[in-house]
């Protein structure tokens, strides 16, 4: 359809021919500064409202009530519209610092979020196929001075896991049972006679200090602001991974939803804040392991689909202000099993491609190294 | 009936990851009666009573030292805290050692359900930590005093808590005196005032809390015969004041002994039947009176019924187990195999609800990666969650009901943990797997459904930890 970005597509494989001619691809440079961040937004965010597809004519009626969300979104070009919630992400994209893919998933095509999180960090063919990551893996090709990673978690997440040793780091107030689990431990207790009053209790003197959604967006913020202060000296980890939850909405999507990406609107803009000039060498990936139902469902929620977008942040990218997407459409036939969002690029070889534009390593050893089953 | 459930929680402490399927849930549970062992491996590691009592003799002269010099130079601020402080921390260093070996014996454990019920008896028989002389010992009395008599007959179990330096300091029986002791008599003789005393407190509880239960009929004249026969038992080494120097020579600090002189004469009527004095064989006798009595039978029966059953007990159960204790004489094996062939504590109308005892001891069987951090402090944690080990704050123990556990805070706090733990975890455990294995019959369609739509592995994992079925036994 006539909606095709084929044409602004980087060919992985043409940069690919191009740099094996060049030895110098073979280590990225010593002594440069370079950081990545990836965030995984677990609980499968859905690519169709924060990056709403609204010159798509099937959109709006497949959306219902929450394709009106989008109207006071950054609009970022013909086709897509940027999250209200997401206004320093647009500040980004028109400074060409973001840049995003949408329409993209990795090998997995089920729906447990289990499942896919572990194809997402681990990068392999097949669920539980691999016991490193592809962050872990990505390490090897990095020369030591760029090779120090941490996680803010209390245990180092599968996508980290590798060759090299990784630090996690878990401030003491780190968010325990956050909005989501909270939610769904109330549906769970809905009809036990002891447990119901006793949890709705505990809900009710409970700070919802949790998740990044929480406290307008402040939680965030304060997230960024740890993992920025843990990159930005000089002896800091240059490789970060943080962590997101909150993102499975079954139900009321609006306003969770919104908090959700204000929270992480804040966390990028206090990491940037943060970082200072070092964002200028910073490259920050923010990707889920699906996306959501086309159709709202019953609840006003969505549910487990497959594609959906992801998002790449920072000073230096190779196509800043731009949405790479080779758009199927959302017409109940252009559909994946006639439901979701169907997948026409493989996230794996969009982060393979950014990883190899931003340490300037050569493709196609980043895409066997990174993903080596695929 | 979820009898696979049943057996690994409500009897056991919950199914450890690696544990076969239990096959006959009845079988399964007699059959640990037998391999039972009093003294496994952390426990058997610990430091024995004669190390805690040296800590306390340090503890003791380093305060007289601090007295004195306090008292021939006073400082404005009075003794050094940092020195108390220290002198203190090696007792409870014996404490946090022995809590990381219970924890541990308990994860480990091939015989859950024995390993119950030594937690059971340790609260029946309850020391709290505290008063200061049970910090250190509190651990050994449960290892040295509990550990090794829950097998055997009622009584004898009753004789070794009562005789521990722990119960002993704890309820005061080591400064307990006969008036009429040689002791108190030369005292008296030589014009002290205050001479050295009864103190009941002892007497009263075993009556009261260990055997016949309260308001079962004995009355204070019961009590006080009861605690001069209980005279002349004391602890050697720590104990304060006049006895002290009665001592046998050969005596070690922290042994428990009988010394003549302190123990008050006579014959003695407690329930109507009079014990002549034997000396130290007079308490002994009444203590296995009272361990063969109908009231303790019911007494014990209930306690037993309730932990097995829930807050209110099917009075079936009661009575069939206090006719067994009556029928063998307090045989303990012999009431846990009537215990386990009843039907009662089989079915599912009835529940507790995990102390957080129990609660994180299942949560750390249930998986293969430690749950806690290497510098964890076991001790602390369970300070943290409303349960300190052998501090329940009374001689009654902590109290066995739903009730007792089953707070709004402790809910959450119980979600925070399992939330953390699970975080620490992460992918690493695939709670879907998990579940049919730890909860089994038990599973709900509600649970397995919360599990396997989770947003990640690790809220999975809490899902299941803080699920209706895992919180509860």
């Amino acid at each position: 359809m006539r909606f095709s970005r084929r044409s602004l597509l980087v060919s992985g494989l043409g940069i690919a021919a191009a740099a094996a001619a060049t030895p110098r691809f073979a280590y990225a440079a010593a002594g440069t500064t370079r950081r990545l961040v990836f965030i995984i937004q677990r609980g499968a965010a859905d690519g169709l409202a924060t990056l709403a597809p609204t010159g798509d004519p099937a959109f709006a009626s497949a959306r219902k009530a929450l394709a009106d969300e989008t109207a006071d979104g950054a609009k970022l070009d013909a086709m897509f519209t940027l999250h209200p919630a997401l206004a320093n992400t647009a500040t980004l994209y028109g400074a060409k610092q973001a840049h995003f893919a949408h329409a993209v998933a990795t090998a997995y095509r089920d729906r447990s979020h289990f499942d896919g999180q572990n194809m997402l960090e681990g990068g392999g063919a097949r669920p539980y196929g691999r016991e490193d990551g592809w962050v872990g893996r990505m390490l090897t090709l990095l020369p030591d001075a760029e090779r120090e990673a941490l996680a803010i978690a209390a245990a180092v997440p599968l996508a980290l896991r590798g060759r090299f040793p990784v630090g996690t780091y878990a401030p003491s107030r780190l968010p325990q049972a956050d909005a989501d689990l909270i939610a769904r431990l109330s549906a769970l207790y809905a009809d036990d006679p002891l447990l119901h009053p006793l949890w709705d209790s505990a809900v009710k003197t409970q700070e919802l200090a949790g998740d990044i959604g929480g406290n307008n967006g402040r939680n965030g913020a304060d997230l960024g602001k740890l993992a920025a202060s843990l990159m930005q000296p000089a002896d800091g980890a240059r490789v970060m991974m943080v962590e997101t939850g909150g993102w499975d909405t079954h139900s009321g999507q609006r306003g969770r939803l919104a908090a959700q990406l204000r929270g992480l609107d804040q966390l990028v803009a206090a990491l940037q804040t943060g970082l200072g000039t070092a964002w200028n060498d910073t490259l920050v990936i923010v990707a889920t392991e699906f996306g959501r139902t086309v159709e709202v469902n019953g609840t006003g929620g969505t549910d487990h689909g497959t594609a959906s977008s992801a998002m790449f942040l920072g000073g230096a990218l190779a196509h800043g202000g731009t949405v790479v997407a080779d758009w199927p459409g959302l017409a109940p036939a252009s559909r994946y099993e006639g439901r979701d969002l169907r997948p026409t690029r493989n996230l794996e070889s969009v982060i393979a491609e950014a990883v190899a534009h931003h340490y300037a390593l050569d493709p196609k050893r980043v895409m066997t190294t990174l993903y080596p089953d695929a | 009936m979820a009898v696979q459930y049943l057996a690994a929680n409500r009897f056991g402490l919950g199914r450890r990851y690696d544990d076969p399927a239990i096959g006959d849930p009845r079988d399964w549970l007699t059959r640990q009666l037998a391999q039972f062992d009093p003294a496994p491996a952390p426990i058997a590691a610990l430091a024995g009573r004669e190390a805690v009592a040296a800590a306390y003799v340090d503890y003791f002269a380093d305060r007289r030292a601090m007295r004195e010099a306090e008292a021939r130079a006073p400082t404005p601020e009075g003794a050094d805290p940092e020195v108390e402080r220290l002198s203190r921390s090696d007792i409870r260093r014996h404490y946090v050692d022995a809590a990381s070996a219970r924890l541990t014996a308990a994860v480990a454990s091939p015989t859950p359900f024995a390993e119950r019920l030594v937690h059971f008896w340790s609260n029946h028989f309850a020391v709290s930590a505290d008063k200061l002389p049970v910090i250190g010992f509190a651990g050994n009395y449960e290892f040295e005093a509990i550990r090794p008599n829950i097998m055997g007959k009622f009584a004898d179990l009753l004789i070794a808590a009562v005789r521990h330096p722990a119960m002993l300091l704890y309820l005061d029986q080591a400064q307990s005196f006969g008036p009429d002791s040689a002791l108190a008599t030369r005292m008296r003789g030589r014009g002290r005032r205050q001479a050295p005393g009864l103190n009941e407190n002892l007497a009263r509880e075993i009556l009261e809390l260990h055997t016949l239960g309260v308001r079962s009929g004995y009355t204070q004249a019961d009590v006080t015969s009861f605690a001069k026969a209980l005279t002349g038992v004391t602890v050697s080494g720590l104990g304060r004041g006049a006895g002290q120097r009665l001592m046998p020579a050969d005596a070690r600090p922290g042994e428990t002994v009988f010394i003549a002189p302190l123990h008050q004469p006579g014959s003695q009527t407690i329930l109507g039947k009079s014990y002549p004095d034997t000396g130290a064989r007079q308490a002994e006798a009444v203590l296995r009176d009272l361990a063969v009595h109908p009231a303790t039978a019911t007494h014990i029966a209930t306690k037993i019924a309730r932990h097995f059953t829930g807050d209110t007990p099917p009075q079936s159960l009661v009575d069939r187990l206090a006719e067994d204790f009556r029928r063998s004489g307090g045989d303990l094996r012999s009431l846990y195999r009537t215990l386990v062939a009843s039907p009662e504590p089989w079915a599912a109308d009835t529940a507790m609800f995990k102390s957080p005892w129990d609660w994180s001891v299942s949560v750390m069987r249930a998986l293969k990666l430690p749950a806690l951090g290497e510098r964890q402090n076991v001790a602390a944690m369970f300070n943290q969650l409303g349960q300190p080990l052998w501090r329940p704050g009374s001689p009654a123990g902590y109290a066995d009901l739903v009730a007792t556990w089953a707070g709004s805070a402790a809910l959450m706090q119980r979600v925070e943990l399992a939330s953390r733990i699970a975080g620490r975890i992460g992918d690493r455990v695939d709670a879907r797997r998990l579940a049919p294995l730890i909860l089994a019959d038990a599973l709900t369609t509600e649970t397995e459904t919360a599990i396997a739509r989770a947003d990640s592995p690790g809220q999975g994992m809490a899902m299941l930890f803080a699920s209706p079925a895992f919180l509860r036994r």
